[in-house]
C-alpha cells in the first residue's frame, strides 16, 4: 500500500499548490479580460498579501478575520494605485510598453517588500489549530483544506459576480470590445480599475492562505507569477474555469514529476508546459470560444 | 555630430566629477584591512552580521590603540551577493585602496570568482565562505585561506554520530544552490566511509513551497534517517513537513539551521531535530573548561550589547577572519607576503568556530573536532551526548 | 552611414582617452574594470536592441544566451582542454542552434505571449545550468577557467582585456549599423511598423524575425564567452531572470530605437549599479524599478531621444 499512499500524497500536494496557481491565474485573467494587458506584477500581489498579513498578525496581533480583510484591503489599494498611476496615464501604449511598465511595477513592489520586510522568510500560524490527519495513508494539513476551500469560494463568488451583476457583465463587455462598450456608456476606465482591484484582492488572498504552509519572502513573486500565468494560458486566457482547472492540473503535473521523475527539474516542468501550450495551442485547452477570438 | 560629441564630453565629465572625493584625513599611519561582504542580496543574512562584527571589532581594536599603535582602517564593500560586483570590489580594494589583506567574501560563488584576482595580485585573502574549492587545489590557492568549517567536517560529524546509533540507510534532500550542492557532494562521497548507504537523493529549489513530495519519497525508500541540507525558508519547510507527515525517522539539518530565528520560525515542529554546529552557536552550553568558551562569551556579550540581536555563526566567521589577520599583522605589519606567511603558520588560534591550525597544505585550519552535536529541545539548543 | 561614422570616431576617441584618464585620476582608478563589464554587456544589448528596437520583438530570456556562450566556453576549455577561441565558436554555434529551435515557434507569437515564451525559455535554461551538475558544476559553479590567449600571449591584464572587449564591441557595433542601413534593416523596420503590411508587401517576415533573433543570440553568446575568460569562474546566478530584465532595461533606458541607445543605457546602468548607487544599497531594486517605469512612461525613446526632444522644444518656443 506504500505506493498508493505516495500517490495520494503527491496528488494532495499537487492540488494544494495547484489551487494557488489557479488563484494567480484567475488574477491574470481578470485583468486580461478587461484590458488585454498581462500584468507581470500579479505574483507580487500574492507576496504582498502574505507579508502584509504577517505584519498584521505578528506585529499588530490582530485577529485572523480582521487581519485578513485589512491585508486584502491594503493590497487592493496598491492594485488600484498601480492602475491609476501607471496604466491609465498611458494612452495609445504599445504592447511592449505595457509589458515593460508592469515589469517595472513588479520590480518596484519587490523592492518595497525587500525594504520593509527584508529578505527573511516569514510564517503565519495556520488558520485552525487542528493537527494533520490521514486520508488513504497520506497526510493532509488542515491549512491545505483552507487553501482549497477558500479557492472554491473565490471562484464561486467571481462567477456569480461576472454572470449576475451589472458591473461584472459590463467588465466582460469591455473585454470583447472596449469601443462598443464605451459607446454603450460603460465607463471603461472604471472597469479597468475594478479589474486591477479584483486581481490584487485575489492575489492577496492567495498569498495569505499559502503562507502558513510554505512561508513567504519578498522575492517569491516572479516564479509564482510565471506559473500562475502558465495556468491561465493552459486554461485559455480569459476563461475563469479554465484557469482553475489548469492551475490544479499544473500543480498535479509538477508534484507528480517531482515524485516520479526528478525533483530538481520540477520547476522546468511547469515552464515546459507553458511553452508547449504557447507553441501548440495558445488559446488554451479549457477555454470556450471567447479565448479563441483573442489575438495572439 | 555636435550632439554626440556633447554626449561624449558629458559622459567623460560625469566620470571625472563623480570621482572627486574629499581629501582623506590624517591616517598615514593607519593599517588598512579590506573586506568584502554580501551585505545585501541573497547572502545578506550571512553578510550583514559579518559586516557588523567586523566593524565592532575594528572599533574595539582602535579603542585599545590599534595594532602596535597604528589605528586600523577597515574598508568594507558590499558585493550584493553578485560575482561581478565582488570581482570589481576586490579589484578596487587591491588597486585603489591598496589594502595588504582582505577578509571575506561571504559566499562561495563570489569567492571563487575572485581567487584568481587575489592570487595574481599576491594579496592574502581570508574567505568566510564554505566551499572546499576555495582552498583546493593548494598549489593554485597560495594566497587564499578560509575560516569556515568545511562541509566535509560537518557531514563527517553527522555520519559519525549516525554510525554510533547504527544507522545504515540515509535519505538526503538538498537545495539546488551552491550551499546545497556542496553539502550533497560531501554527503554522497563520505557515506561509504561510515558504512552508510544513501537510499534516496532528492533535490528541490530554493523557492519551493512544499517538500512533502521529497520527504514522502525518502520515507518510501526505507531510510532510517534524513539529512536535509539547505538554508533559507526551505530548511524551515523541511522541518515543518517532516513534523506534519509524522515521520518517525530522525531529521538532521545542515549547520545552516544554526540560528535562533530558525527555531522560532519552525516552532514546535523542530523538537528533536539534530545538527552539527560550531561552538559559537552554543556558547552558554559549553563547559567552562572549554578553551573556546571565553572568546565566544566575550563576543556574544559585546555583539548583543551593541546591536541588540543574538549572535549568529556567520558573524563568527568575520570574528575569526579579522582576529587572525590582526594577530598576524601585530607580528608583521602591513606587508602582504609576510602576513600570508604568518597566517599560514598560525597554530592554536582560539576562535569562534574552532581552534585554527593552518599549514601550507591546509589553508582551512579546522577539523571535525571543532564541531558539537546539538539537538533542539524545548525550542532551544541542547548538547547531544 | 556617414553620420554614424562620425559617432563611431567619437566613441573610439573616448575609448582611447578613457584608460589614460583612469590612470591619472586616482579617484576613478577602478573605472577601467567597470568599463570592461560594461563592454561585455554592451555586446548583449546591441544584439537585443536590434531585436527589440528594429524588429519590434521582445526577449525576456536573453541572459540564457549569455549563459550558453559562457558555459560552452568554460566547459570546453576546462573539461576538454580546447582552445578558448574554439570554445567561443562552439558557443556561437550552440546558441544559434538553440535560437533557431526556440525562435521558430516563439516568433509566431506576439506581444505578451512572446514575452512569456522567452521568459519561460530563459528560466528553463537557468534550471538546466543548475541541475546538470556533472556538466556545469551546478549551483556551485566551477572555477579555474583558463585565460584567453593568442599563442603565448595571455589576456590577463585589465588593459589588454579592455582593448579586446571594446574592439569586439566596435566590430559588433559596426556590423549592426551596417545591417540597419541595409535592405535587411529596412525590412526589419517595416516589420516593426506593421507586420501585416510588411507581409503584404512581400517581406518574408518570419524569416527575417528568426534571423535577427539568431543574430542577437550570437552577440550574447560571444559576450558570455568573453565574460567567462575574464572572471574565470562561472555559476548560474549570473544568468538568471533578473539579468535578462536588466538587459532589457539597459536597452530601454538608453533608447530602444538606436544601437547607440543600447550602448549609452548599458554603460550608464553598469556604472549606476556598481559605482554610483552603492549608497542606495537597500533601495537599489526600487531605484531600478523606478528608473524603468519613469523612462517607459515619460521618455519612451530613452536617453538618446533627449537631444531631439530638447531641440524640438526649443524650436517650438522660438
Amino acid at each position: 500500500m506504500e505506493n498508493t499512499a505516495q500517490l495520494v500524497q503527491y496528488i494532495l500536494t499537487g492540488i494544494t499548490i495547484g489551487a494557488i496557481y489557479a488563484l494567480v491565474g484567475l488574477g491574470y485573467n481578470i485583468i486580461y479580460n478587461v484590458t488585454e494587458v498581462i500584468n507581470f506584477a500579479q505574483g507580487e500581489f500574492v507576496v504582498l498579501g502574505g507579508l502584509v498579513m504577517v505584519f498584521m498578525t505578528n506585529t499588530l496581533h490582530l485577529s485572523l478575520p480582521v487581519g485578513f480583510f485589512l491585508s486584502v484591503g491594503i493590497v487592493t489599494i496598491l492594485g488600484a494605485l498601480m492602475d491609476k498611476l501607471t496604466i491609465q496615464p498611458i494612452k495609445n501604449a504599445t504592447v511592449l510598453t505595457l509589458i515593460i511598465i508592469t515589469i517595472a511595477v513588479s520590480i518596484i513592489f519587490k523592492g518595497l517588500a525587500m525594504l520593509i520586510w527584508g529578505r527573511d522568510p516569514y510564517t503565519l500560524p495556520a488558520f485552525s489549530k487542528a493537527p494533520p490527519f490521514t486520508l488513504f495513508h497520506a497526510i493532509i494539513q488542515p491549512q491545505a483544506l483552507w487553501v482549497l476551500g477558500i479557492t472554491t469560494v473565490v471562484v464561486i463568488l467571481l462567477s456569480l459576480f461576472f454572470r449576475y451583476t451589472m458591473v461584472g457583465k459590463a467588465m466582460l463587455a469591455c473585454a470583447d470590445s472596449p469601443e462598443a462598450s464605451r459607446l454603450m456608456g460603460i465607463p471603461v476606465q472604471r472597469m479597468v480599475l475594478i479589474s486591477f482591484v479584483l486581481s490584487a484582492a485575489i492575489g492577496a488572498v492567495a498569498g495569505i492562505v499559502i503562507t502558513p504552509i510554505s512561508l513567504m519572502e519578498y522575492d517569491r513573486g516572479a516564479l509564482l507569477g510565471l506559473k500562475g500565468f502558465g495556468a491561465s494560458i493552459l486554461g485559455g486566457l480569459g476563461s475563469f474555469s479554465g484557469a482553475v482547472i489548469a492551475g490544479l492540473i499544473l500543480g498535479l503535473i509538477e508534484s507528480l514529476c517531482a515524485g516520479y521523475v526528478s525533483s530538481g527539474y520540477k520547476d522546468a516542468v511547469a515552464l515546459i508546459v507553458l511553452l508547449l501550450v504557447l507553441f501548440i495551442k495558445p488559446s488554451g485547452f479549457f477555454a470556450g470560444k471567447r479565448a479563441s477570438l483573442k489575438k495572439f | 555630430m555636435r550632439v554626440s560629441k556633447c554626449i561624449g564630453v558629458i559622459l567623460v565629465l560625469m566620470f571625472v566629477v563623480s570621482g572627486f572625493q574629499p581629501l582623506p584625513a590624517v591616517a598615514q599611519e593607519a593599517y588598512k584591512i579590506g573586506a568584502v561582504f554580501s551585505v545585501s542580496g541573497r547572502g545578506a543574512f550571512l553578510g550583514e552580521p559579518e559586516k557588523k562584527t567586523a566593524e565592532m571589532l575594528a572599533e574595539q581594536l582602535n579603542k585599545q590603540g590599534g595594532i602596535n599603535g597604528h589605528p586600523v582602517k577597515l574598508i568594507i564593500y558590499d558585493d550584493e551577493s553578485d560575482a561581478t560586483k565582488c570581482n570589481l570590489a576586490v579589484k578596487k580594494l587591491i588597486n585603489k585602496d591598496k589594502v595588504p589583506v582582505i577578509i571575506g567574501p561571504t559566499l562561495s560563488g563570489t569567492t571563487l570568482a575572485i581567487v584568481r584576482v587575489a592570487e595574481k595580485a599576491r594579496i592574502p585573502l581570508l574567505s568566510c565562505a564554505a566551499s572546499y574549492k576555495i582552498v583546493t587545489p593548494v598549489e593554485k590557492r597560495h594566497w587564499i585561506f578560509k575560516v569556515t568549517g568545511s562541509d566535509r567536517h560537518v557531514v563527517s560529524k553527522l555520519y559519525r554520530y549516525m554510525q554510533s546509533k547504527s544507522i545504515k540507510k540515509v535519505g538526503i534532500m538538498t537545495v539546488s544552490t551552491g550551499f546545497g550542492a556542496s553539502g550533497r557532494e560531501e554527503l554522497l562521497r563520505l557515506a561509504p566511509k561510515f558504512g552508510i548507504t544513501i537510499v534516496a537523493d532528492e533535490r528541490y529549489g530554493p523557492k519551493d513551497t512544499d517538500l512533502t513530495v521529497q520527504l514522502t519519497k525518502i520515507k518510501a525508500s526505507g531510510a532510517q534517517a534524513i539529512v536535509n541540507w539547505s538554508v533559507g525558508p526551505t530548511q524551515i519547510l523541511a522541518v515543518k513537513n517532516w513534523y506534519d507527515l509524522g515521520m518517525k525517522i530522525p531529521l538532521f539539518q545542515s549547520h545552516g539551521f544554526g540560528s535562533k530565528k530558525n527555531l522560532v520560525l519552525a516552532g514546535p515542529a523542530a523538537e528533536g531535530v539534530m545538527l552539527a554546529l560550531a561552538k559559537v552557536n552554543v556558547g552558554p552550553l559549553l563547559p567552562n573548561s572549554d578553551p573556546q568558551k571565553k572568546v565566544i562569551m566575550a563576543y556574544k556579550e559585546a555583539y548583543e550589547k551593541k546591536y541588540g540581536e543574538p549572535i549568529s555563526s556567520f558573524g563568527g566567521h568575520a570574528w575569526d577572519a579579522f582576529n587572525i589577520v590582526v594577530q598576524a599583522m601585530k607580528k608583521t605589519g602591513p606587508d602582504p607576503a609576510k602576513i600570508r606567511d604568518c597566517i599560514e603558520n598560525t597554530k592554536g588560534f582560539v576562535g569562534q568556530h574552532g581552534i585554527f591550525n593552518f599549514s601550507p597544505q591546509d589553508h582551512n585550519g579546522l577539523s571535525e573536532k571543532d564541531l558539537v552535536m546539538v539537538v533542539v529541545k524545548n525550542g532551544d539548543w541542547a548538547l547531544l551526548k | 552611414m556617414g553620420y554614424e561614422k562620425k559617432k563611431i570616431l567619437c566613441l573610439i576617441l573616448f575609448l582611447v582617452i578613457f584608460p589614460v584618464l583612469v590612470n591619472y585620476i586616482p579617484a576613478i582608478s577602478n573605472y577601467l574594470e567597470v568599463m570592461i563589464f560594461a563592454g561585455i554587456f554592451c555586446l548583449v544589448t546591441i544584439g537585443l536592441s536590434l531585436l527589440m528596437g528594429y524588429a519590434g520583438q521582445i526577449s525576456l530570456g536573453h541572459a540564457a544566451f549569455l549563459g550558453i556562450g559562457a558555459y560552452s566556453s568554460g566547459i570546453l576549455t576546462t573539461k576538454f582542454g580546447l582552445s578558448p577561441w574554439l570554445g567561443i565558436l562552439a558557443g556561437v554555434a550552440l546558441s544559434s542552434a538553440i535560437a533557431v529551435v526556440v525562435g521558430i515557434p516563439s516568433l509566431k507569437l506576439k506581444g505578451h505571449y512572446l514575452a512569456m515564451a522567452t521568459l519561460g525559455f530563459g528560466e528553463i535554461v537557468f534550471i538546466v545550468f543548475n541541475e546538470e551538475v556533472d556538466l556545469t558544476g551546478g549551483p556551485s559553479g566551477f572555477a579555474d577557467i583558463p585565460y584567453l590567449h593568442i599563442g603565448s600571449f595571455e589576456f590577463t591584464s585589465e588593459l589588454t582585456y579592455y582593448i579586446l572587449v571594446w574592439s569586439v564591441v566596435l566590430i559588433g557595433l559596426f556590423f549592426a549599423l551596417n545591417l540597419i542601413h541595409s535592405r535587411v534593416g529596412r525590412a526589419w523596420k517595416a516589420i516593426h511598423g506593421n507586420e501585416l503590411a510588411a507581409e503584404a508587401m512581400g517581406v518574408p517576415t518570419s524569416k527575417y524575425k528568426l534571423k535577427i533573433f539568431v543574430l542577437s543570440s550570437i552577440y550574447a553568446s560571444i559576450a558570455g564567452s568573453l565574460y567567462t575568460h575574464y572572471i574565470c569562474f562561472l555559476n548560474p546566478s549570473s544568468f538568471d531572470l533578473f539579468w535578462s530584465i536588466k538587459f532589457v532595461m539597459m536597452v530601454i533606458v538608453g533608447g530602444m530605437n538606436s544601437v547607440w541607445g543600447a550602448i549609452i543605457g548599458t554603460v550608464l546602468l553598469t556604472y549606476l549599479g556598481n559605482e554610483w548607487l552603492t549608497a542606495f544599497k537597500h533601495f537599489d531594486v526600487l531605484v531600478y524599478g523606478f528608473i524603468l517605469l519613469l523612462i517607459t512612461m515619460f521618455l519612451p525613446g530613452g536617453i538618446v531621444s533627449l537631444p531631439e526632444i530638447l531641440k524640438s522644444k526649443r524650436t517650438i518656443t522660438r
